[in-house]
């Protein structure tokens, strides 16, 4: 059976793909469809959906356009989650590698070091990265990363462990490979599935963390994210209710989306692992 | 010889409290209302900052009180004088007057709070005091001060909380900080002090021996503390609390309140501080150092949308540097109405290259966040390429300390007299890296500085307008700051409250007249 075969296998991971899909053209479109920026303020404001031609979400407080800014905030969610999950597995799989790898004392000092990580609350320690390096994209993409990485670190050292006294890992070694080697072309290869699946839900948590922050007002003042839309409209949520429903709903289906799709990954991927449907 | 004015002024007064007893008040009843946030201490003159005013105002008075035009009526001093060379101010103390603790009070309790208390301890009061020579007592109840020459803004300083009368009998030798009298203030007003429940409330009752007959017709005022904003606006809508000062709901729940039953709402009562917001540009370096650049931004901004949609319609689109609400404004210059085009012009003649230019806004709460906003917009309209940085309220204060920033949001009182709180933002010897309330933006100018030091010393006031009609026209071209907006304090208030807000520290001395129609 195929890969894409055993993924579709999974109906809800098909379900996932579509409207993941969806919101990868909606960023794509964004700049075609609403090419002004999506802090203009264009009409009245609390305009309410579907009220005006060109306004089918209505206008927020100040008159902008709701659907521009969820078109546009589609981008930075998206770029944010991938940019800080590629940048957490930067930092989690070579110290879990190394850690699993060698064992002994490096093991125990990588480890005591993540666990410092995951001792403190994760969104906690966000929001203080970000106050302490000023609200932008940059530092937001680093706080993510840097309370999300633990995990990685622990799976991939769980599996190191488990591999490395494969025969074939043995092999390699008595054929007189180097430890880098062996890590990178022969162990490395066959953890990926497990660190495929959780970099899926990472992206999930880390737009869901990017969303919180700007709820917060420590998202990036000069970009139009949904977690902002929804922070600067809960004031208002008496009044105009469609300022926080829409990019609530949008964030909702992309997280619920990522874990399908990692759902389906994870079936994909380790087939004799798969439930039985 | 008693000067002309003061006899007119004291009759308008009486005609002002005349029309104030003409609904017939009635006697009695408790005012539940908010102080936000908990001040750190009551003693007025010892700390001036807004959650103390409203509070300590009701317990302490000066020795004049300003109506909502300005005009100084009588408080502590029943009528004054002023010599024709404008050097002496003989003031007239009422006779019948004592402090919370039975005590009468004196012309020595003047003197030493204008002479000892507040030299030592208050900053605002000082800056009126160096033009002081000697204050004297020269009878039990007559006072004197000398200055060293006239001093326009010297009948409009004695505001209570700024020139706050303290009792001698009680400070006098001590360590006035540490005393132990702080904690149970001791004043001259309508209120006395009766219990701070830290955290909760702070509870005044009537000052049964007050010298105004009859006054206050309340039997208590209590200050609740509720530190949620949304909790503040929940305890005014279910009718725990009678009158929400300005400041205490977000903006945003103004209209919703406002259109409740039995609810009123007034704009007034701010006109002594008139709080101005402004948008310093650094003078110093990068484009905004070019007064074309400047010009462009008071064009490119929408301030019009900023009242209408960001303050709800209240305040005012300012003209020029000096507020409608100040003495010696000049009405006459052109106002900067929005123009995108004209800002692009003068962008493009300026030969603006597109550097980035950072804006700050201001850190207190939503309606700035969204203001900055919209002016970023704006800005972006016009070809400047603006960037926000985010920071808070300490980040703001020590960038705009060490002039670290491009355009940054701010609101300053004025204080009534371009003296007291304009002058302060132009002129170039108040350069002084550190403080965010000084001339942060750099500007300097001669001719600005000798008008604004010759102003505050002419006499009489027409001197003072031609100077300032001068400076005004300098200022009006060289935009040293953006001038964003008067902004509009509203107070909400049950509608059975009345003759709350009569003058111009509206609350801070609101509940001497205050009754219940219950």
């Amino acid at each position: 059976m195929s890969f894409f075969a055993r993924f579709a296998q999974n109906r809800g991971a098909l379900v996932g793909l579509i409207i993941l899909l969806m919101i990868i053209a909606m960023a794509i479109l964004a700049p075609l469809l609403f090419p002004e920026s999506p802090w203009r303020m264009v009409q009245r404001p609390f305009l309410p959906p579907m009220s005006q031609d060109g306004f089918p979400l209505g206008t927020d407080t100040m008159g902008r356009n709701v659907a521009a800014g969820l078109m546009h905030g589609a981008w930075v969610s998206l770029l944010i989650g991938l940019v800080s999950t590629s940048v957490a597995l930067l930092i989690g799989v070579p110290l879990g590698a190394i850690a699993g790898y060698y064992g002994g004392l490096i093991d125990d000092i990588l480890m005591r070091f993540t666990e410092f990580f995951q001792t403190i609350p994760n969104f906690a320690l966000a929001i203080v990265l970000v106050a302490i390096m000023q609200p932008s994209v940059t530092s937001i993409v680093l706080a993510i990363a840097l309370v999300s990485w633990p995990p990685v670190a622990r799976l991939v050292r769980a599996e190191f462990m488990s591999l490395r006294h494969r025969e074939y890992v043995e092999a390699a070694r008595l054929v007189g490979q180097t430890n880098s080697t062996i890590i990178l072309r022969q162990i490395l290869p066959n953890t990926l599935s497990p660190i495929i699946v959780l970099a899926s839900l990472m992206v999930a948590t880390a737009i869901l963390l990017e969303s919180s922050l700007s709820f917060l007002g420590l998202g990036d003042p000069n970009v139009m994210s949904w977690g902002y839309m929804i922070g600067a409209a809960r004031t208002v949520i008496r009044q105009a209710w469609w300022l926080s429903f829409f990019p609530g709903v949008a964030i909702l289906l992309t997280v619920l989306a990522l874990n399908l799709v990692g759902e389906g990954l994870d079936d994909a991927l380790n087939p004799k692992l798969s439930r039985e449907r | 010889m008693k000067h002309p004015l003061a006899l007119a002024i004291s009759a308008a007064a009486l005609a002002f409290t005349t029309t104030a007893l003409a609904d017939d008040p009635k006697q009695g009843g408790i005012v539940n209302t908010i102080v936000q946030p908990e001040p750190p201490g009551l003693v007025l003159g010892m700390i001036q900052n807004a959650p103390t005013r409203v509070v300590a105002g009701n317990i302490y008075e000066g020795l004049l009180r300003y109506t909502t035009d300005l005009e100084p009526i009588p408080q502590l001093a029943e009528s004054w004088d002023v010599s024709d060379d404008g050097r002496t101010y003989t003031f007239h103390l009422r006779d019948n007057i004592t402090w919370h603790d039975g005590e009468p009070f004196t012309a020595d309790d003047v003197v030493f709070s204008a002479d000892v208390f507040h030299r030592e301890l208050n900053p605002s009061a000082r800056a009126v005091l160096q033009h002081v020579e000697s204050i004297e007592a020269t009878d039990e109840h007559t006072v004197v001060f000398t200055l060293v020459e006239p001093f326009g803004p010297f009948l409009i300083s004695f505001e209570a909380g700024t020139f706050t009368m303290v009792p001698e009998h009680l400070y006098a030798g001590t360590d006035f900080r540490n005393n132990e009298h702080n904690d149970h203030p001791i004043g001259t007003g309508p209120f006395k002090f009766a219990n701070w429940e830290r955290g909760t409330v702070i509870e005044l009752v009537r000052n049964d021996d007050y010298y105004e007959e009859g006054l206050p017709y309340l039997d208590g005022v209590n200050w609740h503390i509720i530190p949620d904003g949304g909790s503040r606006a929940v305890a005014f809508e279910n009718g725990t609390i009678d009158v929400l000062p300005s400041g205490t709901v977000e903006n945003f729940d103004i209209p919703r309140l406002s259109e409740m039953d039995n609810v009123c709402v007034t704009e007034e009562g701010h006109e002594y501080f008139s709080p101005y917001s402004m948008l310093w540009m650094n003078n110093r370096e990068g484009p905004t150092a070019d007064k074309r650049f400047r010009q462009a931004v008071m064009y490119a901004m929408d301030r019009e949308f900023a009242r209408n949609v960001l303050w709800n319609g209240l305040g005012k689109v300012p003209l020029s540097a000096f507020g409608s609400n100040a003495r010696f404004q000049d009405d006459t210059l052109e106002p900067y109405d929005y123009n995108p085009e004209r800002a692009r012009e003068l962008l493009e003649e300026m030969g603006y290259d597109g550097e980035e230019v950072t804006i700050l806004p201001l850190p207190y709460g939503e309606t700035w966040t969204r203001w900055a906003e919209a002016v970023q917009q704006n800005l972006r309209e016009v070809g400047i390429n603006v960037r926000t940085q985010a920071t808070d309220v300490g980040g703001w204060n020590q960038r705009l300390g060490d002039w670290d920033y491009d355009l940054a949001f701010t609101y300053l009182y004025q204080y009534g007299d371009p003296a007291l709180g304009i002058s302060r933002t132009y002129l170039s010897d108040n350069i002084a890296k550190g403080s965010p309330w000084n001339n942060v933006e750099g500007y300097e100018n001669e001719r600005v500085d000798e008008l604004f030091n010759e102003a505050a010393t002419a006499y009489p006031d027409e001197e003072r307008e031609a100077l300032y009609k001068e400076v005004q026209e300098i200022l009006h071209e060289d935009v040293p700051v953006g001038w964003l907006m008067e902004l509009g304090f509203p107070t909400l208030y049950r509608c059975d409250v009345k003759d709350l807000v009569n003058s111009s520290v509206g609350l801070n001395e609101g509940f001497r007249d205050a009754w219940l129609d219950r």
